[in-house]
């Protein structure tokens, strides 16, 4: 027996919608859960006091320095690496085996599970070169790992720049370079940004990568090599071991919620670049 | 013009940055477990799972099918959610629709993979031990949860793929009568097969190499799993959870645990890329 095709489109349509349906529910009751039980335990002291007592009481404060600093130091270094790789495979070159080896090289970086990257900055930075778990290490790995965004939302931004742009340039004598930097750059620079927003987003979830590389002590980071509780590896900790879960909330809160509005921020970003070239 | 060159060697010495990355991490992660490998024996290493590393046994064969397992609970889950997300938004939505919806699940991928843990822990953990039984902390946790978090990479990468198919398809197909829901299912699908695969296939190596989420839902227990609700160890578990104190041998057998998934990514990724680049 064979179905109506209009009745098994209804039918088809609708179970559809229904499992989309159901996905979005699955993202709106993580926000709201977070959010709802999360967001009352946070107070200004909250995110001003050191924690007390492995993190049962008192704020996180330390966290978030550790935090900052970690993710600061990885853009820091991701960045000229990123765009300049973009600048090379956009402006420089033409498809070619040099431009695959690149793109090959940062799509498998794009894999590389955190745990392996946890493992990697471990062996080189915290055991043979001898950083210990630091901030430098904890951001040396990051930045491998947010590398692959930074190259590939640059690449984008770069190529949505029209390329009349640089003819234009080229036909008032400018050079390469100077097109490059006073042209390409700017016009490109919210994509580029969108890149370095993602990149900070990533790097602020980022619990596997950090707990090897830059550690879990409690006190806020002052220089390079000391180590620092990132606010992901401190939500874990406490809700791992259950030693506060009003404060687990409050740090969850705090992180998904930064991370939800630099996303949304980097789209709007990214949206309005397309928009303005095409 | 001795400058431009000049620039133009310091920019693909930067552009060499990521496949040197990759280069640093392979060699380190295969100088650091081989020897164990080596001292094991591959075969012990891979096909027995007697896993006590301070006592001399290193194999790995639980959390080898552990994680295989684990993987393949969480594709049962997560590709026909995400495929339905993707068909919903890329065939039947108006475009205003579809540019709002996008970003939006997209955002599920922003969440960080520690604060999907502990939601498994708090709400799925005690509804599978209630309901199901068993200790809760299961491969089915584990498969839930990964089936999860793959949804962004399966419903974007599909959502590309279907769009990338020709309207001249779809009204070619319309013109002679068929449903949009025919059409769907008989021309768009099918054009869109080795896009949809990568997605898939990209999907698994997401699952299989996550870490914190698996630890806090999946119980971590060193056996090979007889059914969904017994607990699980997976080769990230494994090397999370002991490289902080392992020494000597033992965290030799650590990275041979990290080179074996290491190996399992790159494969998956290699067939991506290579379906990809065929299309």
């Amino acid at each position: 027996m064979r179905l109506d095709p209009r009745l098994s489109q209804i039918f088809m349509k609708a179970l559809l919608w229904a499992l989309t349906g159901f996905t979005l529910f699955i993202l709106v009751f993580i926000i709201v859960n977070i959010s709802v039980k999360g967001l009352p335990q946070v107070t200004l002291s909250f995110l001003t006091q050191e924690p007390h007592d492995m993190g049962r009481a008192g704020g996180i404060f330390s966290a978030i320095v550790a935090t900052a600093y970690v993710t600061f130091l990885a853009i820091l270094l991701a960045t000229p690496l990123g765009v300049g790789s973009a600048i090379y495979l956009t402006e420089y070159t033409k498809e070619g085996w040099t431009t695959r080896i690149i793109r090959f090289g940062a799509e498998c970086l794009a894999g590389v599970p955190s745990i392996i990257l946890g493992l990697f900055g471990f062996v080189l930075f915290v055991m043979k070169l001898g950083f210990g778990w630091s901030i430098l290490s904890g951001g040396l790995t990051l930045a491998i790992m947010v590398l692959p965004i930074i190259i590939r939302t640059s690449e984008e931004a770069i190529k949505a720049v029209p390329p009349e742009y640089r003819l234009v340039c080229f036909s008032l004598g400018l050079t390469k370079w100077q097109t490059i930097t006073r042209i390409v750059l700017p016009s490109a620079l919210p994509g580029i940004t969108t890149g370095i927003m993602l990149s900070v987003g990533r790097s602020l979830g980022e619990t596997a990568v950090l707990l090897f590389t830059a550690g879990a002590a409690l006190r806020t980071p002052l220089s390079l090599f000391d180590s620092g509780r990132t606010m992901a590896v401190h939500f874990y900790i406490l809700a791992r071991e259950g030693l506060s879960m009003p404060n687990a909330y409050g740090t969850a809160a705090i992180l998904m919620i930064s991370i939800l509005l630099i996303n949304v921020a980097a789209y709007t970003l990214m949206q309005r670049l397309m928009k303005r070239y095409s | 013009m001795k400058r431009e060159v000049f620039i133009e060697r310091v920019l693909l010495f930067l552009a060499l940055s990521s496949i040197g990355s990759l280069l640093l991490i392979t060699i380190f992660i295969f100088l650091e477990g081989v020897p164990l490998i080596a001292h094991a024996g591959l075969k012990k290493f891979l096909l027995t799972s007697h896993w006590a590393p301070t006592k001399g046994h290193f194999g790995i064969l639980a959390m080898i099918i552990s994680s295989i397992l684990v993987t393949l609970g969480a594709m049962v889950l997560g590709v026909p959610l995400g495929l339905a997300c993707a068909i919903s938004l890329a065939e039947f939505s108006p475009e205003r629709v579809k540019t709002l919806l996008k970003p939006t699940l997209e955002l599920l991928a922003g969440i960080p993979s520690v604060v999907y843990g502990f939601l498994g822990v708090i709400w799925l953990v005690p509804l599978i031990r209630d309901y199901l039984g068993g200790p809760g902390l299961s491969l089915l946790a584990g498969s839930v949860i990964l089936g999860i978090m793959i949804l962004p990479t399966i419903i974007s990468i599909s959502i590309d793929a279907l769009s990338a198919v020709p309207d001249l398809y779809r009204d070619g197909s319309i013109a002679l009568g068929a449903t949009n829901w025919q059409t769907v299912r008989r021309v768009v699908l099918p054009a869109a097969r080795s896009g949809i695969i990568t997605a898939v296939i990209l999907g698994m190596g997401r699952a299989i190499g996550e870490t914190m989420a698996v630890i806090m839902v999946a119980g971590n227990a060193l056996k090979i799993p007889t059914s969904v609700l017994d607990p699980v160890r997976t080769l990230t578990s494994n090397i999370a959870l002991e490289l902080a104190y392992a020494t000597g041998r033992h965290r030799e057998a650590l990275f041979a645990t990290g080179i074996v998934l290491f190996v399992i990514i790159m494969i998956l990724n290699f067939t991506a890329s290579a379906i990809t680049r065929r299309r």
